[in-house]
């Protein structure tokens, strides 16, 4: 099966491939997927005191086009706040990277991947939402 | 040293022909258009020669009679009329059951589960781990309405040899008959039809680097095996197989089987070398699985399992190397390979295994490049994998309470 351009750029881009340190407060960690069924991604979000994602770094084990999936919304989510990030939709990444049908799923497990980052992030800050409207 | 990029590493999917084998067609072409099934004219004789000659040189490399070469369009269509044509003529004696396996090609099973369709009874082996049936459980399954064994020879997504002569001997204390899927090892490796007690082979053009297009079955004579044939037609091929037989297929088909009878040792030492090489250098990268039986089989077919990176994204990352993750034609779906299944490797282990394939035209210079440019691409792709991350923490990845989809 052919890539398009995208899916190979951001498959080859080495950007954002990394970890974080777990057990940082302000860190959020999204483990989303199975091994049985080929795709797991692991993203990562640094937020700041303002709620803003100053960092994101990912490490996939799936095909080109659950990597590039994944590259792509480490790419995306750095510097918006964790509630626009919240907003982030599979369709948006199956359109910018012009994914095949049979692909749809990467976008999906992307889409929890940062659902689960920011989720993992909230619940180790329970006072976030709190902190941010003194 | 100039190397032609992408390196073809696919040789179970097919062969590139041999140029010898091109020259041989492309004359027959020239000379040979008469219909080899017309008596009434020279044309028709001299086509008819060739194909003779042909039948004879494929009869040569078995050990059989050119009268038990039948020409089909390849191993598929041979792997039809054997199962299909075996189990509808023996119907009426009473026998309606069929043993095969489960890690056979799909043309294979299929055809079992088309005649489960019309009433007969079939009976899927499982494999060992190491991919090999166990005599003793072929030996229960045979029974009194029991028509036909049909187990391959070499595996096509991880080389394995069948213990044929063990198989062979079994079926004939048992009488019942032996077919043998051999698209894979005709021409690779010694076949003997009588030492093998083989009743049907399939055997197809294009794995030995011959041309598409055309196969051939060997069906024995003594005893003889009866079969219904699949389709109506002018009965050429005995009623076999009706059809005009492609004169100029045939004549590549019969050169490719000399040179394979006479290359053979020769190929084999290239691709042994080749394949040793390829996998020493390989496994030193750790956590390198190799698929299927280590001592039985076939050096030219290298399953390999890579720990932590998933089948399709290795195949991008090595674009320069035409590989395949199993056989090509299920490597379009995402379902790990069934044959990797039926070994009992593990899911996680199962979407990260390439399949190398190295032949007669396959260089050393192609294998240095293939090895450089894997060890540089598993570490990227392992750096990436979260998988890989955990194993490297030492955590278990099955303690791991994962969500399926």
């Amino acid at each position: 099966m052919a890539y398009s351009k995208k899916v190979e750029d951001y498959y080859n881009n080495n950007d954002n491939i990394g970890s974080f340190q777990k057990d940082e407060q302000g860190v959020g960690t999204g483990l989303v997927g199975a091994p049985a069924c080929g795709d797991v991604m692991k993203l990562q979000i640094k937020v700041n005191d303002d709620g803003i994602i100053t960092d994101a770094k990912f490490k996939t084990f799936g095909c080109g086009s659950a990597i590039a999936s994944s590259s792509l919304i480490a790419q995306w989510v750095k510097g918006k706040d964790i509630n626009q990030a919240q907003t982030i939709t599979n369709q948006q990444i199956a359109e910018e990277l012009s994914l095949p049908p049979v692909k749809i799923h990467c976008s999906v497990l992307a889409e929890e991947a940062v659902k689960a980052a920011i989720q993992d992030y909230k619940t180790k800050n329970p006072n976030y939402d709190h902190s941010k409207n003194q | 040293m100039n190397i032609n990029l992408p390196i073809y590493l696919d040789y179970q999917s097919t062969t590139p022909i041999d140029p010898r084998v091109i020259e041989a067609i492309t004359k027959s072409m020239i000379e040979d258009y008469g219909n080899p099934h017309s008596r009434t004219h020279k044309f028709g004789w001299i086509a008819e020669e060739k194909v003779e000659i042909a039948r004879q040189q494929i009869a040569n490399l078995i050990n059989a009679n050119s009268k038990e070469i039948f020409f089909t369009s390849g191993a598929t269509e041979s792997n039809n009329i054997a199962i299909k044509g075996v189990a509808n003529f023996y119907k009426n004696s009473g026998k309606n059951h069929i043993i095969t396996v489960a890690t056979e090609h799909k043309c294979v099973i299929n055809s079992a589960r088309d005649l489960e369709q019309e009433g007969f009874k079939t009976t899927f082996l499982p494999v060992k781990k190491n991919g090999l049936i166990d005599l003793n459980q072929l030996e229960s399954a045979i029974n009194d309405q029991t028509c036909l064994v049909s187990i391959m020879a070499i595996n096509n997504e991880i080389g394995v040899i069948q213990p044929l002569k063990e198989i062979g001997q079994l079926c004939r204390k048992k009488g019942v008959f032996f077919h043998s899927d051999c698209a894979q090892a005709f021409g690779k490796i010694p076949l003997d039809v009588e030492d093998l007690n083989l009743d049907l082979i399939s055997i197809s053009g294009h794995k030995i680097y011959g041309p598409k297009g055309i196969g051939a079955i060997y069906i024995r004579r003594k005893p003889r095996v009866r079969i219904k044939s699949l389709f109506s037609g002018g009965g050429q091929e005995r009623g076999i197989r009706s059809g005009t037989v492609p004169t100029n297929l045939a004549v590549g088909l019969g050169l490719a089987s000399e040179i394979a009878k006479n290359e053979m040792q020769k190929d084999l030492d290239h691709v042994k070398k080749l394949s040793n090489k390829f996998y020493q250098e390989v496994c030193k990268l750790s956590h390198i699985y190799l698929n299927g039986c280590e001592i039985n089989r076939y050096p030219g077919n290298l399953n390999l399992s890579f720990a932590g990176i998933e089948g399709e994204s290795m195949i991008m990352a090595i674009k320069d190397l035409a590989v395949s993750s199993g056989s090509a034609c299920t490597s379009a779906s995402l379902e790990p390979s069934y044959v990797l299944h039926s070994l009992g490797v593990d899911e996680e282990l199962s979407h990260t295994s390439i399949r190398f394939g190295f032949g007669r035209f396959t260089t050393e210079s192609e294998i240095d490049y293939a090895i450089d440019l894997i060890k540089q691409k598993v570490n990227r792709l392992r750096e990436m994998s979260p998988l890989w991350e955990m194993m490297q923490e030492g955590i278990d990845i099955k303690s791991i309470n994962w969500k399926s989809h």
